[in-house]
């Protein structure tokens, strides 16, 4: 941008000094403490709202009253605990893999050459609005949609389609993996482009030149490519699904439990534990997350490799 | 759409719109439900004449303004002087930007509840939804800015705004906030975007905010609440059209699911 501005002051540092009074001086020095000083202010204010709670729930998560204790650890292997964390789980896999699969599929087919631009462009702008229009207010545009008095539902069952009849629940696991497929489908779409776009068009060419069929090229040159990339995608997607909150909160208001509810109902009052067992259960998750992000660390570092 | 597209590909397509306009589509017809076989704007109207709902939207955009200002005293400088003065500390913010992932909201709320339990003026009012919302946004403003900041050469304009005699609020005034403009606006219009989401901090710090509005709105009038789905996605989709149309591709998943 701004080339060849070296040359206009050889010694700057001297210059700026000159003019707050010289080296050594009260404003001199102010001036070079200065940076200093908004770096201090951000590192502190993120050592006392961030690292400290962070901390203090890892601490309170194994501190009880007469000092360290693993016996709120262990409350989490009780049934409602257990049950939360292996739901939590259960939905944030289905979640990432409904979302690399959906998405993946529909990044693909919009980049294939005979896709017209005009849609690729449409559908990304629109993944870009739907993977952030998530929590309260998607939930609520699901329990219009396909909830038990929702405007779809009903027309199915004039139809002569009873979807509720038929074991489909919106206020179950899988219903909140269709509602989670809205914000993780387009996320997907916005995070596996480049990496598909890396996909040189020489590699296919060749390997049909070759004689190779589709599923041998996607077999042999394209996932063992992407497959870094795919890997860091899901655990990107998982990590989303598994740290939401509102959305099963407006959704299921309770009925399934995951550890994201189980952690307000224990903050709330809801229900008569210590809180240190919330401190346990919001442990449980940074644990979790942070396994996320090391393999996707991990995975990204591997894809990058393959960046033109 | 060209024969040189594949039946997989036309399915996904086709699959992907139905999926993504269906909900949007029946939830606007839903909130024009009037009850039995009537339709109309009733919903709506009441919507309207609700002044809760201006005050929770007008504190949602006050707190979304305030977390933006915060931003630029706390995140823009110090990562401008990093960049500048010590590349060394950048890993450091790395994982600073980093951390709000791994510790999802409702375990920093967790932890924020049982660290402070006062002062009155910090945590009783709304503005203290500031902090955690702050780092709701960390991530995604770090990464416009720092994009925004390797694009231009912040050194030779600092040298040369200092050369000139500029001090430091000079250099940022007039030199570098313009030339971070496009970068900044990216950054300010995704926290406006997550701040005006946001529930999980404010149903648990039981703050009236926008998401928590229409939480309780949902919880009896169900047509309302679709309207007010639908107002919270035009709000979504204004601002990332803005993000969208600065230019660059800073957009990114969200953070209030």
């Amino acid at each position: 941008m701004a080339e060849g501005g070296q040359d206009l002051s050889p010694a700057p540092q001297a210059g700026a000094a000159a003019r707050h009074g010289g080296a050594g001086t009260v404003p001199a020095l102010l001036a070079r403490a200065v940076p200093w000083l908004f770096v201090a202010a951000f590192l502190a204010f993120v050592a006392a709202f961030m690292l400290a709670p962070m901390v203090t729930v890892l601490v309170q998560a194994v501190w009880g009253d007469h000092g360290p204790t693993l016996a709120y650890v262990r409350q989490l292997g009780e049934y409602r605990y257990a049950t939360a964390f292996a739901n939590s789980l259960i939905l944030s896999a289905a979640a990432a893999a409904v979302g690399v699969v959906g998405g993946g599929l529909l990044a693909y087919a919009l980049l294939r050459p005979g896709a017209p631009g005009w849609l690729r462009s449409a559908m990304t702008s629109f993944s870009a609005v739907a993977a952030n229009f998530a929590g309260v207010p998607l939930a609520f545009a699901f329990i219009s949609t396909l909830g038990t008095l929702g405007l779809l539902t009903a027309q199915l069952k004039r139809l002569g389609i009873d979807i509720y009849g038929l074991g489909f629940s919106l206020y179950s696991l899988g219903g909140l993996t269709l509602t989670y497929a809205y914000f993780q489908v387009p996320l997907m779409l916005i995070i596996i482009t480049p990496a598909l776009r890396g996909l040189r068009a020489e590699w296919r060419d060749a390997a049909e030149n070759l004689g190779a069929t589709v599923w041998q090229y996607w077999w042999r040159v394209g996932l063992p490519v992407l497959w870094p990339s795919l890997l860091a995608a899901f655990v990107l997607l998982f990590g989303n699904a598994f740290s939401a909150y509102a959305t099963p909160y407006a959704l299921t208001a309770g009925n399934i439990q995951l550890v994201p509810t189980e952690i307000s109902n224990v903050l709330s009052g809801n229900v008569m534990e210590s809180p240190q067992l919330g401190a346990a259960l919001a442990a449980g998750m940074i644990v979790v997350m942070t396994a996320v992000l090391l393999v996707y660390w991990l995975a990204a570092r591997k894809a990058a490799r393959w960046r033109r | 759409m060209s024969a040189r597209l594949g039946p997989v590909a036309v399915l996904a397509i086709v699959l992907g719109i139905v999926f993504f306009l269906t909900p949007l589509i029946v939830t606007f017809a839903f909130s024009l439900w009037e009850g039995g076989d009537r339709y109309g704007f009733a919903a709506y109207r009441s919507l309207v004449g609700d002044p809760d709902l201006w005050a929770s939207l007008l504190l949602s955009l006050r707190l979304a303004a305030e977390t933006m200002l915060l931003g630029m005293v706390l995140l823009v400088p110090s990562m401008i002087f990093v960049h500048l003065k010590a590349p060394g500390l950048k890993p450091l913010f790395e994982f600073i930007a980093a951390l709000p992932f791994v510790v999802p909201a409702i375990a920093l709320v967790a932890g924020l509840s049982a660290l402070y339990t006062g002062p009155a003026w910090l945590i009783g009012t709304p503005n203290y939804l500031v902090i955690p919302y702050f780092f709701l946004a960390l991530p995604y403003a770090y990464r416009a800015i720092d994009v925004g900041l390797s694009a231009i050469d912040v050194r030779t304009l600092t040298d040369a705004a200092h050369s000139l005699g500029a001090g430091w609020g000079q250099v940022f005034r007039l030199v570098l906030l313009p030339n971070l403009s496009t970068a900044l606006l990216g950054a300010t219009l995704l926290t406006l975007t997550i701040v005006m989401g946001e529930f999980t901090f404010a149903s648990v710090l039981l703050f009236k905010t926008f998401a928590v509005y229409i939480n309780d709105t949902g919880s009896s009038k169900v047509t309302e609440a679709a309207a007010l789905s639908l107002l919270s996605f035009v709000i979504t989709w204004a601002a990332m059209l803005g993000v969208l149309l600065t230019g660059r591709n800073t957009t990114d998943l969200g953070g209030t699911h």
